[in-house]
């Protein structure tokens, strides 16, 4: 049951990386983070099931802070949107050095 | 220290006016300050940088400070000799201000002493110097520099007392720079004409050569003797080895700075170049005190030279090589003070034969009378240029006054100045009774009484031994003499004899000299032709004898016996040979003048148009051996190629700035950029890496 649990989650985890890595779209970045954070919830709460309750109580942890960091982060993805027109990060490299 | 100060309490001198010494260099100093503030505050009025030709504003405050103080100061020397002459003192009377550089073991004080030899210094600068204040009133009163003038002479009097009194080397060697100093700057005193500016650089930058030589010394001594007052080394001094390498290095790197400031061979060459100053300059720092501080330098050291005879001989022998060398560049110059000029090196060459040989009171003999005589003919000499220069001014021709082919029958016009330096011819020249015969007689006695007979004829030098060395030396100094007479004789036919070849419209306008520069030259007459009288040789039946000997016992009396011992051979030498000498002198001074005459006939002497050109040996001659060439190939061309080349373009230009300051900007730079291509900018790459880092950071942990 936990290797596949882990399995999932890794499989989870993967698709979330590679979502980051090969999307433009801030939008779909930011949602492939959430699906690794959730991938991540996924193997704490599998392995809770061995080891105790303490994953359960980290899960609803990292929810919080998933939470309050997508208002954050929606609330600056919206901002850039206002400024440039678009959410596409191909365009936006003002950083370059 | 306290002993020293019960020791000075029992002096003789404590409590006389000796206790006043401090006194002499310090008026020339007020002076210095009082003139300065004048020159200063002319350049205020004027609201210019460059004053108005003519009288300066406060010529009248000037005229009366400059001289005062020499003549306070020479009063003071007067009152402390005669409070000297009745004590009878064995040991020098050493007053310490303050502790200049008490560093460690090294402990120099400020501190003056007053010994006979000092005490002869003082008397020959401030009693000279007086006069030559006092020539200068007349010759500069026209000058616009006239408080600067002032200012820098007296503070040239304030450094070489402070030369001559200092109690150790380091003071000396203040007193020794400050002189350098100020001759530099009263040789471009006319600073506006680059000639003039460039022979104080030259002078300057020679004697840098000998300075260093100077330091050397003075470092070995501390080295290797612990102290530097002339005290503390003199009783060091028996203690070193006799003749070993450590006091013949000290003596011979103290006699290279010896021949930077007394202009001998190799390095005599910045002294005819300094007559760019004007005369009374030329009188007082470059013939009669500055430049005979080497020798006085060597006789303060006789303790250690008397322990050195290798380096005596060294002394010696440039001596008599110089007064030679330049004896026969003298033959060949038309510019008056240029004839001088090289007289003077020659007869600096003289002295260092003297106080090499050891016989110390007769280079101090000869300095004395030198400085009487040869003030007086740069005196007379700077005279005759007033003269020719005011004829000139009043016809408005711009003709050379210092060339002797522009002169000729001046005694017709200045008939003083014409007798006085006659006077000065014949003691220059070694006539008896005047003055310079007898030095001049007691050097060459001394060098051919050595060869025969002393530590030094027992030395080898480069494997041959002192006598020979010696007695070449000797025929030098005899060759110099006959070289002498003959020279000083042409300058005085070209100059005073014969048809005038000034012109006819300036022959109306030359005159004598007023009195203030009469005056001066009749005083130092009288010096040239009876200061013989302080050192009468023993065979002579007549006055005072060996007085200056005498007097001079306590400081040099021990070192001259030193150098007289020998191990072996020769005798004391007979009064018959000391006659012989005496005639042989004298014939050839007789022979160098007769010679003179007889070669220039009034006919032979033609203005510079009309005179054949030099050739052959005469031609050079004439330019010097070329040695300013030579030295301009050898040394100052490769420097400045060097410098321009090496040190300009390629170490200053190319390395440091190129390489090390422009190089490390570069360098930040170019490490800024590689790190700034990395900055994308695209939060993709950022992703990227940042995944493959923790890609990276899981394979290693995992894979281990």
């Amino acid at each position: 049951m936990l290797a596949e649990s882990l399995a999932i989650s890794a499989v989870l985890f993967t698709i979330g990386v590679v979502g980051v890595l090969i999307r433009r779209n801030a939008i779909i970045i930011f949602m492939c983070v959430e699906l690794m954070l959730n991938a991540v919830n996924l193997s704490f709460v599998a392995f809770s099931r061995y080891y105790g309750a303490e994953g359960q109580v980290f899960v609803l942890l990292v929810m919080t802070v998933a939470a309050a960091e997508a208002a954050v982060g929606l609330a600056i993805i919206i901002s850039i949107f206002r400024h440039r027109q678009t959410v596409n990060l191909q365009n936006i490299n003002l950083l370059k050095g | 220290m306290m002993l020293l100060q019960v020791a000075s309490q029992a002096h003789p001198l404590s409590g006389t006016v000796a206790e006043w010494v401090w006194l002499l260099p310090v008026l020339p100093l007020l002076g210095f300050v009082i003139n300065g503030g004048l020159a200063l505050l002319g350049l205020r009025a004027n609201g210019d940088a460059r004053p108005a030709a003519g009288r300066h504003t406060y010529a009248g405050i000037v005229s009366v400070v400059g001289p005062l103080v020499l003549v306070l100061s020479f009063a003071l020397a007067v009152a402390i000799f005669g409070a000297m002459r009745g004590a009878h003192m064995e040991a020098p009377f050493i007053r310490n201000y303050f502790d200049w550089m008490p560093v460690g073991d090294l402990q120099i004080g400020a501190a003056l002493q007053l010994d006979q030899l000092a005490m002869v210094m003082v008397l020959v600068i401030t009693g000279i110097g007086m006069l030559i204040h006092i020539f200068s009133v007349g010759y500069m009163r026209d000058d616009p520099g006239y408080p600067r003038y002032f200012a820098y002479l007296n503070l040239f009097v304030f450094f070489m007392l402070v030369l001559v009194l200092g109690a150790n080397y380091p003071v000396l060697f203040v007193g020794w720079e400050g002189v350098g100093l100020c001759s530099y700057l009263l040789i471009g005193f006319w600073f506006s004409d680059k000639v003039n500016a460039d022979a104080g650089k030259k002078a300057f930058i020679v004697n840098r050569i000998g300075d260093f030589g100077f330091l050397i010394a003075m470092f070995l001594l501390f080295a290797h003797v612990g102290v530097l007052d002339f005290r503390g080394v003199e009783a060091a001094a028996p203690s070193l080895a006799f003749g070993g390498w450590l006091v013949t290095a000290i003596c011979l790197f103290m006699f290279l700075g010896c021949a930077g400031k007394s202009a001998q061979i190799p390095l005599y060459v910045w002294l005819p170049d300094a007559m760019a100053g004007p005369t009374p300059v030329s009188a007082l720092i470059h013939a009669a005190t500055m430049v005979t501080a080497g020798v006085y330098l060597v006789a303060r050291s006789a303790f250690l030279f008397s322990m050195a005879p290798v380096a005596g001989l060294v002394v010696a022998l440039i001596g008599g090589l110089t007064a030679i060398f330049a004896a026969t560049i003298g033959l060949k110059q038309w510019d008056i003070k240029k004839v001088l000029a090289y007289s003077t090196v020659s007869q600096l060459g003289y002295m260092f034969i003297g106080v090499g040989v050891g016989a110390y009171t007769a280079g101090i003999f000869h300095l004395v009378t030198h400085a009487f005589f040869k003030g007086l003919l740069f005196l007379g000499a700077g005279s005759v240029i007033y003269a020719m220069h005011a004829a000139y001014h009043h016809t408005h021709r711009h003709e050379d006054a210092q060339d002797m082919r522009n002169m000729g029958g001046m005694r017709r016009f200045m008939p003083l100045t014409w007798v006085l330096m006659w006077i000065a011819t014949l003691a220059i020249a070694g006539i008896p009774p005047f003055s310079g015969f007898f030095s001049k007689d007691e050097v060459l006695a001394a060098a051919f009484t050595r060869a025969g007979q002393s530590t030094l004829a027992d030395a080898y030098l480069f494997g041959v031994p002192g006598g020979t060395v010696l007695y070449l030396v000797y025929v030098l100094g005899l060759a110099s003499a006959l070289l002498t007479a003959i020279y000083m004789t042409r300058m005085m036919l070209y100059t005073f004899h014969g048809s005038n070849r000034t012109g006819e419209g300036e022959q109306q306008h030359l005159r004598e000299a007023p009195w203030v520069m009469t005056g001066p030259l009749v005083a130092l007459g009288v010096g040239s032709a009876f200061a013989g009288w302080l050192n009468l040789p023993a065979i002579l039946p007549l006055g005072p004898r060996h007085t200056l000997d005498h007097w001079l016992e306590p400081v040099v009396g021990a070192p001259t016996a030193l150098t007289a011992q020998a191990t072996a051979g020769g005798g004391e030498h007979s009064a018959g040979m000391e006659i012989t000498l005496i005639l042989i002198a004298i014939l050839v001074a007789v022979g160098g003048i007769v010679y003179a005459f007889a070669r220039l006939k009034p006919e032979r002497l033609v203005p510079k148009a009309d005179s054949p050109e030099d050739e052959g040996f005469g031609l050079v001659l004439a330019n010097k051996y070329y040695v300013d060439e030579v030295y301009d190939a050898a040394f100052v061309t490769p420097t400045y190629q060097l410098s321009r080349i090496f040190l300009w373009k390629g170490v200053d230009t190319g390395l440091i700035d190129g390489l090390m300051v422009n190089g490390t900007s570069a360098l930040a730079r170019g490490l800024g950029w590689v790190g700034s291509r990395l900055q994308t900018g695209a939060t993709g790459t950022y992703a990227w890496v940042l995944v493959a880092g923790v890609l990276a950071v899981l394979g290693a942990v995992t894979l281990r």
